[in-house]
């Protein structure tokens, strides 16, 4: 049996697994679906450990630095990412 | 004969700057007369709008042509003058259009690259037909505009809290800071969608060019104070990067937005007087 890897990126409002999603996006290896910018108004789970629940498996969380000097009131990207999979056996 | 209008009349006030300053971007639904949008709409499809090199003025630009007088519109005069000044520089325009059926989404992206100025950069987003969600329109995401990424750095996003499509009647405009986030959404009907954008570059200091008569209003600091739900934890850094950009417009170096920036400013160097 082969796997194919689903993944689901989170990004919470805080390093708490506990908060809120504020952003999401997915990406699905298993089949020919294709997530896209804008497709859903409401994140698939509130939360990190709510998709814990639901068999997702955190495979990265975000490293947490000091800001660079100079830098400590700039914003870019978001800093709470938790990338999230799943792994689905497909028949050979 | 009555007198012709007067784009001093359509300034925009303080509480629309604040609008701008805190979400990026303000919206004007139905602007522009429906005659006008269809003669622009013709012009787009016929792709004859003259392209000239950037940093042309644009009020050399465009004479005798419907975009052109979609830019003359009195309403639109004010607007521009209140944001980059009277007499602006062309940077670029395009026709972006949506193929029919199309279902893929643009990624995520902000215009040009990493922008560290205060003095800022306007997009006008144009809507000449009217664009209903299966159309698109245009997303974007209320308050990115002070994010330093560089394009598409941020095509890893998807979806926000707060995301914005743009969904209106014709002759709907929007005007951006140039840093906002935004990205072209899946067209599922059969008709071509089209969305005309210009960017323009100030020539003047960005300095009380609006209708400021207002400028004391008290809702101006719970405007700044705005919350979009996507910044999760980094609310208060952006509220900072607002009062930085109100201070710049106004002037006015001691603006706060409660006492955000006054603590941190707060670093005294006078020795403490001894009791006699």
């Amino acid at each position: 049996m082969a796997q194919r890897q689903k993944l689901l990126v989170l990004y919470a409002h805080s390093p708490d697994l506990n908060s809120r999603v504020v952003s999401w996006s997915e990406y699905d290896g298993t089949s020919t679906e294709k997530h896209t910018s804008g497709d859903s108004d409401a994140p698939p789970y509130d939360s990190v450990v709510a998709a814990m629940r639901e068999g997702w498996r955190v495979i990265q969380f975000p490293q947490q630095l000091p800001s660079y000097p100079g830098m400590e009131y700039n914003t870019a990207y978001l800093k709470y990412e938790y990338i999230l999979e799943k792994l689905e056996e497909l028949d050979a | 004969m009555p007198e012709p209008p007067d784009p001093a009349d359509h300034l925009l006030d303080s509480l629309q700057m604040a609008r701008f300053a805190a979400d990026g971007f303000l919206r004007f639904d139905e602007l522009v007369p429906r005659e006008l949008n269809e003669a622009a709409y013709e012009q787009m499809v016929a792709n004859e709008v003259e392209r000239p090199p950037a940093g042309t003025p644009l009020s050399s630009m465009w004479a005798d042509t419907p975009l052109g007088e979609v830019f003359r519109l009195p309403a639109i005069q004010g607007i521009k003058n209140s944001l980059v000044g009277t007499d602006p520089l062309y940077d670029h325009h395009a026709v972006h259009t949506v193929g029919a059926n199309h279902l893929q989404g643009q990624a995520w992206h902000a215009d040009a690259i990493i922008d560290i100025r205060q003095h800022f950069d306007i997009q006008f987003f144009y809507f000449s037909h009217d664009t209903p969600r299966e159309m698109g329109g245009t997303m974007i995401l209320p308050g990115s505009h002070f994010r330093r990424i560089s394009e598409s750095d941020i095509g890893r996003y998807q979806n926000f809290r707060g995301q914005l499509p743009m969904v209106c009647k014709a002759g709907t405009v929007m005007v951006a800071h140039h840093g906002i986030w935004h990205c072209a959404q899946p067209n599922r009907t059969d008709q071509r969608r089209y969305m005309f954008k210009l960017r323009l570059n100030p020539t003047a200091r960005q300095l009380r060019l609006w209708n400021t008569e207002d400028l004391g209003d008290p809702k101006i600091s719970g405007i700044l104070g705005t919350n979009h739900e996507w910044y999760g934890n980094e609310s208060r850094l952006e509220v900072v990067n607002r009062i930085k950009f109100w201070r710049f417009l106004t002037g006015d170096e001691d603006f706060d937005v409660g006492y955000w920036l006054s603590r941190l400013e707060n670093e005294p160097d006078t020795p403490q007087q001894q009791a006699a």
